[in-house]
């Protein structure tokens, strides 16, 4: 398995099955976790650094934890494969640009990654599509129960897991469901469900994580109390109550702007297949916007040509490293967004 | 009584003890501070009485450790940068980082659910992790200080100690 081979399709999570997934795309769990008798990376030597880049990737490799698992080197890869890797939500931001020894595992379904010296010494997460939260904890408490019985984790009697950030400390359990609300977004009841999310002490980010922008009216949900609570309890409370809530809400919302403003939902969604399908320079922000759109009219059953999988694809395939990894060469400025305006019109068969 | 200096009332009445033999210093505050009788202090504003008073009993008074002992790090440092440098550190600032961690996360203070399930966990586990921390903190000094004999030698305490904890998984 190769990362090149990544550009051609879209990963596990984003295939667009799964429960509930017309409204949520992907599920997420991470863990945290630090190995003991190293310091946390803020202070660990660079030899250090070193030492325990290795040992975490042949602990990784050891486990056998997926058919075929690919370790890629982050301290050697190129800038451009990095930035693949952060548009496929397979490492984050920070690691793709660190500095020193670090790396990532990913099985060949990109439904597993593990981040090697990011903030802590292991960052493991398990995507899926659509809302399959136990389905997820079932496959990372395997992956931690099998580099557990490799590796020495730093572990307190009262604080639990140990992590750089005390805000992880406990379970180092964060659970993240990545939210499409475009009707929510259209009805101006938005603003509501982030107050909700508030009082439940739950943290709303954009696509992308810590300090992304909400593009393309995705929305990433997460808990923010690691500590205190069985990781059961804290899964159980965003499959039980907090998904299916929000869920519904927008369904209901869906349904009002069907029922009420039926020109004004359908003028929104052809208005974006129409420039989708005609405009010469797009940039990824549009992209998104207008992709938004499209899925929702898709879901809402009122545009009938355009297959969900393109879309869910086009989401990823059009984003920066993507559209230059495929084109194999450096884009930039109008160049780029001509050729992403390209790429979309070839994939939505017109213009 | 009079101060012996300047004949002015005397408030201060000092005892010393010099070879066995006993003087008494009697003078007034002035001479006694000029002289160096007594240890002068201002009078003590009454704002910094009172915050001194609120502190003692808001357990303030607890001296933080002025730094980790294994990775260095001080409580200023920590509440600069929001990141730990070691497990450690949970151990020697526990009580400066209880109300924080209570604020994160809804004011638990215990954690529930998972814990490793290998013997390495123990305690003997915890000691010899705190003796490869110093061990590796040991040879990051001696590489920098440029003593490769003692960075051979600390290289294979840790490596003895590693191949100790994998046989134990």
């Amino acid at each position: 398995m190769k990362l090149s081979d990544l550009t051609q399709r879209a990963g596990e999570w984003l295939r667009g099955s799964g429960p509930m997934c017309e409204v949520v795309i992907s599920s997420r769990i991470r863990l945290a976790r630090n190995v003991a008798g190293f310091a946390f990376l803020s202070r660990c030597s660079a030899p250090d650094r070193q030492a325990l880049a290795l040992r975490l990737r042949d602990s990784i490799l050891a486990a056998e934890l997926a058919p075929k698992v690919l370790y890629v080197d982050l301290a050697d890869a190129p800038e451009l494969d990095r930035q693949l890797l952060v548009e496929r939500h397979l490492i984050s931001k920070p690691l793709a640009v660190a500095e020193g020894a670090r790396g990532v595992a990913l099985s060949p379904d990109e439904s597993m990654a593990i981040m090697v010296n990011e903030e802590d010494h292991l960052r493991m997460q398990v995507m899926r599509s659509g809302l399959q939260l136990d389905e997820a904890w079932e496959q990372i408490n395997a992956i931690d129960d099998s580099l557990e019985s490799r590796l020495d984790f730093a572990f307190h009697p009262r604080f639990g897991y140990l992590t750089a950030c005390p805000t992880n400390v406990g379970t180092g359990l964060r659970v993240s469901v990545m939210l499409h609300l475009p009707a929510l977004k259209l009805t101006g009841e938005i603003e509501k469900v982030f107050r909700a999310a508030k009082d439940l002490r739950l943290a709303v980010r954009g696509l992308y994580g810590e300090g992304t922008e909400a593009t393309g009216d995705f929305y990433q949900i997460s808990n923010q109390t690691s500590l205190g609570k069985s990781e059961q309890q804290i899964i159980d409370e965003f499959r039980t109550l907090i998904a299916p809530k929000i869920v519904e809400y927008e369904i209901h919302a869906r349904r009002m702007l069907l029922n009420e403003r039926t020109s004004a939902l359908d003028d929104r969604v052809f208005r974006a297949i129409g420039l989708l399908r005609n405009a010469r320079l797009l940039t990824s922000e549009e992209v998104l916007f207008l992709l938004s759109h499209v899925r929702l009219g898709i879901n809402m059953g009122r545009v009938k040509d355009i297959d969900i999988n393109t879309v869910n694809e086009l989401f990823l395939l059009t984003q920066t490293a993507h559209l230059q990894k495929m084109q194999n060469k450096k884009l930039e400025g109008d160049a780029r967004r001509a050729a992403r305006a390209d790429y979309v019109r070839t994939r939505l068969g017109a213009g | 009584m009079n101060c012996e200096n300047c004949k002015k009332p005397a408030t201060v009445h000092v005892v010393e003890i010099h070879n066995g033999k006993k003087i008494e210093k009697h003078l007034c505050e002035q001479c006694a501070g000029k002289l160096g009788a007594v240890p002068m202090k201002g009078h003590t504003p009454i704002n910094e009485l009172l915050t001194n008073f609120v502190l003692q009993h808001a357990g303030n008074v607890h001296e933080e450790p002025a730094a980790c002992d294994q990775c260095g790090i001080t409580w200023a440092e920590f509440r600069q940068q929001g990141l730990l440098g070691c497990a450690h550190d949970y151990e020697i600032y526990e009580e400066q980082l209880t109300p924080l961690v209570q604020r994160a996360h809804e004011g638990a203070t215990h954690h529930v659910g998972k814990a490793p399930k290998r013997v390495g966990s123990g305690d003997a586990a915890q000691k010899r992790q705190v003796i490869l921390a110093r061990l590796r903190k040991d040879l990051a000094r001696c590489v920098e200080g440029e003593d490769y004999e003692n960075a051979a030698r600390l290289r294979d305490q840790i490596r003895e100690l590693e191949q100790k904890q994998d046989t134990t998984a």
